[in-house]
């Protein structure tokens, strides 16, 4: 994964009827909690994971976050929602 | 307080130009009751209220959508509510012009119905020479960057073919395949001896499909629904009475799925009349068989204690192989009727269907 983006159609919103984030994508909802709306904002295809990691970091004083980062990515590109952009 | 719903499934018209035997519209589509379809402000007001209520998916289904001249109209007040939307279509009708401002007014995603993966057989099952068209729509959506859904309603006459329709959907560019296996509800009814499969026949479908979600991974993502039939536990039908989805006619009435007119003496309540949340919160309709509490034995004492997991299975089934809709689901292996379904599974007897017209057939439901 060089650069991640959202699948084709996946649509990024902010739910005011049930106050959360979600993911929304063909007949599907996915349940996002903060900071994986956090991660997947960020994931717009022109980012590399490396700019994603750096972004939140500065966000947050300095915390490394590369894991958790790399851990949600990869599952949400198994699901098929994030891919490639490279 | 009843849960949020998270779908509404809009079914515009029941005008469709295909005739498939499968349909799961009521055999009643051409009757006085559906004559008088919904305007374009009752469907936007309708759209609103249901994101209100906490509704995120549309499904703008039919019949056939695209044949509301307000589609555009339609489209553009989802986006607005802030649904996110689907067009359910036959694909004969997706133009490159109307497929532009679909896209122009915020429609977010086309699924495409698709018979049969072989020209001929497409067209001798929707009852209507269809097949190319539908193959050049497919390939209209991905050039304007829709995500694309290819489904197929599976059964005897098709389900030999998987193969073929996996690779044809790999080569159309969907993104997800929707396989559904024959329910038996609408115009299915009256065709169940040309459609039932054997199981020797889902079991090749069903690892066809293992093989191929082996090969091609997360790229597409096949949906496989096998008919309920051949289970020995029900399904949660629709999610749960009442619980996830609605479904509104193209007359406005508010259903809790789509077979639920062919329960006797369920009312529904209409968006011209009533606000959604008092439909979704208080009407008969989805008050009747919400949660736990109107169930029967042996559901009440449900050995494997299922019942907020299958909900009881399906109503609509209940009814029509038990005679009462508060029945427990014959699927199930506790329901005293459950050798109907058994004794169902005796693969098609006919090749001939009935096909879907807006004439009610003459065979009994």
């Amino acid at each position: 994964m060089t650069r991640p983006c959202l699948v084709t159609g996946a649509r990024l919103r902010y739910d005011d009827v049930r106050e959360e984030h979600v993911l929304l994508i063909p007949e599907g909802v996915v349940h996002l909690n903060p900071s994986a709306a956090e991660v997947l904002e960020l994931c717009d295809g022109e980012r590399s994971l490396d700019d994603i990691v750096g972004a939140l970091s500065a966000r947050y004083e300095g915390a490394d976050l590369r894991e958790d980062v790399m851990e949600l990515v990869a599952a949400l590109a198994q699901k098929g929602l994030v891919v490639d952009a490279a | 307080m009843p849960p949020r719903p998270s779908t509404l499934i809009a079914e515009l018209s029941y005008q469709c130009p295909l005739h498939c035997p499968y349909c799961s519209n009521p055999l009643d589509i051409g009757g006085e009751r559906y004559r008088s379809e919904l305007e374009t402000e009752h469907w936007i007001r309708t759209f609103e209220e249901a994101r209100q209520l906490g509704v995120l998916q549309l499904a703008l289904t039919g019949g056939e959508p695209m044949l509301r001249r307000d589609l555009v109209e339609l489209c553009a007040g989802a986006r607005d509510a802030g649904l996110y939307s689907s067009l359910i279509t036959a694909g004969t009708l997706f133009t490159r012009e109307r497929a532009e401002a679909l896209k122009a007014a915020g429609l977010d995603h086309v699924q495409i119905s698709i018979q049969s993966p072989d020209a001929a057989d497409n067209d001798r099952i929707a009852g209507n020479r269809s097949f190319e068209k539908k193959l050049a729509a497919a390939g209209l959506a991905r050039e304007l960057d829709f995500p694309l859904t290819i489904n197929c309603v599976l059964h005897r006459q098709n389900l030999d073919r998987i193969e073929e329709l996996l690779e044809l959907t790999l080569e159309l560019g969907a993104q997800r395949l929707e396989l559904a296996n024959t329910q038996y509800y609408g115009w299915a009814v009256p065709n169940q001896a040309a459609l039932m499969p054997s199981r020797e026949q889902l079991e090749r479908a069903e690892a066809a499909v293992g093989r191929f979600r082996e090969r091609v991974g997360p790229k597409v993502a096949v949906l496989w629904v096998l008919p309920d039939y051949f289970e020995d536990l029900p399904k949660p039908c629709m999610g749960g009475w009442g619980r996830t989805a609605m479904v509104v006619a193209p007359n406005g009435d508010v259903m809790p799925c789509q077979a639920a007119s062919t329960i006797p003496g369920l009312e529904f309540a209409n968006v011209r009349d009533h606000p959604l949340e008092w439909i979704w919160g208080e009407s008969d309709a989805f008050a009747r068989f919400r949660g736990t509490d109107w169930m029967q034995e042996p559901c009440r004492t449900c050995p494997l204690g299922r019942q907020e997991e299958d909900f009881g299975g399906c109503r609509c089934q209940a009814l029509r192989l038990t005679g009462d809709a508060a029945a427990t689901d014959p699927v199930c292996r506790f329901s005293p009727h459950h050798d109907d379904v058994v004794a169902a599974r005796e693969p098609a007897q006919t090749g001939e269907f009935v096909y879907r017209t807006m004439k009610r057939p003459a065979v009994p439901s």
